[in-house]
């Protein structure tokens, strides 16, 4: 090993402890930010060596100069771009949109070594660049159409279409038999042509099928798999800093993505087979039989039930998020808790879009982290709260969760419920992603106002200060 | 075996190893931005970006190598921005409001 090799080394090492120590900080929400940092120094240290290694080795032409640092500008200036003016509520596509590169990148680096490999490369050495190719090209398309799905640009309803399982046999045989092919010896471009277009289609095919309520787990599998592409890439590039990373996030990943479908009752088994309401659709049609009877209210009304009332406890959803109505809840929560009315937020774990995605978004407009309570405090509260205010929020309440037999039976739920009375704001009747009625509706304590989130929580704050007022 | 793919093979996975032991039960209000920190870290594959440049010599590799660097590049400076982004909402404190206000 020459001096530059040994140094390179050690600072890679170096490296790879910023991101295992920094991936440790992260489990703490008190050290969270300054793991995040350190792994960002260990990122830093790594491309400062690897410039350094290649402007020492004088190989480099000047166009591959030009290419790569052109790449590299246009690259950090899109991504700190996208990445600080994303609102918070977008984050998720956002993050699985800087995954699809990340396995986008991967494959480029498995295709780029099996083109000037020509004749050289060894069987042992061809099944990494094999794996690369495969597992980048799938996380590349998956996470894409995981995006649009999050954005709304793909419909989140599971797509299914007759003859996919065909399909999909056929994409399954089709890399089976490139991949075969590439290992085999014979190198020909067009077997890697053949591989990455089959895993391209693949990761389409793979999402499409999910539904939208499934694609934070989505996103963190393919999460998972990227750190494998990227793992395999270093295999291919023999850059060791790049394998200790990539299996480092593709194991972690793989906890993350169980835990995550853990706290939304879901196995990932049954979301890769295909989400909610396709699999057991028998239960969701038979709830939707009778017309349900429910009582509307008015903002008016909810004002004068918030301005009366002692213990106030807010239950956002789903639809707080879409609307984007944190700053109106804020501002509601505030004007209760000047007039010394106790305000808590109920925070399901999956309340949002992602785990802990609601947190975030609450955070985001100032609301005190005391007063964001987790499912088991919540539910300890709900028996002397006053008012329960359900914000756009549906599958998360559903008192049918106790029981047994229907697609949420099982999921841990805010017992709104046993709360004095209930308000549910709310666009329409509509089912929530798991396509099941909500008995909480219909119940003698609980009043429905239909309304978009912001435009409701904006009458409700102008009833509420009359009242308070008086 | 080579004597070098067996001792990146051996790194992978023990390194496999200490991804499974590093993560164990983590709270759910953290889940999102361990997620997005996660991502930013396989964005070290603007490394191996780095590395195919030294050997692009015609136009087709040079094309390989701007879409590596430009993707790769993508992937760590968004993922580490929007994760500090997201940890950053946690440690604001209430009495931090009114500068946080804009």
């Amino acid at each position: 090993m020459s001096t530059l090799e040994t140094i390179a080394s050690l600072v890679y090492l170096v490296s790879a402890f910023c991101y295992v120590i920094g991936v440790h900080l992260m489990r703490s929400p008190k050290t969270a930010k300054n793991g995040n940092r350190l792994s960002f120094v260990g990122m830093i240290l790594a491309v400062i060596m690897i410039l350094f290694q290649l402007i020492s080795s004088g190989r480099v032409q000047a166009t591959a100069w030009i290419v790569l640092l052109a790449g590299l500008l246009l690259g950090i200036i899109y991504g700190v771009m996208r990445a600080r003016k994303v609102p918070m509520t977008d984050v998720p596509q956002l993050v699985s949109l800087f995954n699809a590169v990340g396995g986008g990148a991967a494959a480029v680096i498995g295709v780029f070594d099996y083109v000037t490999a020509s004749g050289h490369l060894s069987l042992i050495l061809s099944i990494p660049v094999v794996l690369d190719v495969i597992i980048g090209g799938i996380t590349f398309s998956g996470s894409l159409i995981a995006t649009g799905k999050l954005s709304g640009k793909v419909s989140g309803k599971p797509i299914n279409f007759p003859g996919a399982k065909v399909i999909n046999i056929l994409v399954v045989i089709a890399i089976v038999i490139a991949a075969f092919l590439m290992i085999s010896g014979t190198e020909n471009p067009w077997y890697l042509l053949l591989a990455l277009f089959a895993s391209l289609i693949f990761g389409l095919l793979m999402t499409l099928p999910i539904g939208g309520a499934d694609m934070p787990v989505v996103v963190s599998l393919l999460n998972a798999f990227t750190g494998l592409a990227v793992a395999f890439a270093g295999f291919v590039i023999d850059n060791q800093v790049l394998i200790i990373a990539g299996a480092l996030v593709g194991a972690a990943g793989t906890i993350l993505t169980l835990q995550m479908a853990d706290a939304m009752n879901r196995s990932v088994a049954n979301i890769l087979a295909g989400g909610f309401g396709t699999g057991d659709s028998e239960s969701s049609s038979a709830s939707d039989g009778a017309p349900v009877k429910v009582t509307e209210t008015s903002a008016d009304d909810i004002g004068l039930q918030l301005a009366y009332a002692h213990n106030v406890m807010i239950v956002p959803g789903y639809g707080l998020a879409a609307a984007q109505a944190q700053h109106e809840v804020a501002e509601l929560a505030k004007l209760l808790t000047d007039n010394g009315i106790n305000v808590d937020y109920a925070i399901h774990p999956v309340a949002g879009r992602m785990p802990g995605h609601m947190n975030v978004l609450l955070a985001d407009v100032n609301v005190p982290y005391d007063q964001l309570k987790q499912l088991d405090d919540a539910n300890s509260m709900f028996t002397n709260t006053d008012v329960s205010l359900v914000i756009g929020a549906n599958d998360v309440t559903n008192p049918l969760a106790r029981e047994s037999g229907n697609p949420i039976s099982g999921m841990p739920i805010l017992d709104v419920d046993k709360s004095k009375s209930v308000v549910v704001i709310k666009r329409s009747m509509s089912t929530g992603y798991a396509g099941v009625q909500n008995p909480l509706f219909s119940l003698d304590n609980t009043k429905m106002f239909f309304a978009d989130a912001k435009k409701g929580l904006q009458d409700i704050i102008a009833s509420t200060k009359e009242y308070i007022n008086q | 075996m080579s004597e070098e793919l067996y001792a990146n093979l051996a790194i992978f996975v023990l390194s496999l190893l200490v991804g499974f032991e590093v993560m164990s039960k983590i709270p759910s209000t953290l889940q999102t931005p361990m997620m997005s920190g996660a991502n930013a870290i396989h964005g070290v594959v603007v490394v191996g970006a780095f590395a195919i440049a030294a050997e692009a010599n015609n136009w087709l590799l040079y094309i390989l190598v701007f879409f590596a660097a430009l993707f790769a590049a993508i992937n760590v400076s968004g993922g580490y921005t929007v994760t500090d982004r997201m940890l950053g909402m946690f440690d604001r404190k209430p009495s931090d409001k009114k500068e946080a206000d804009k």
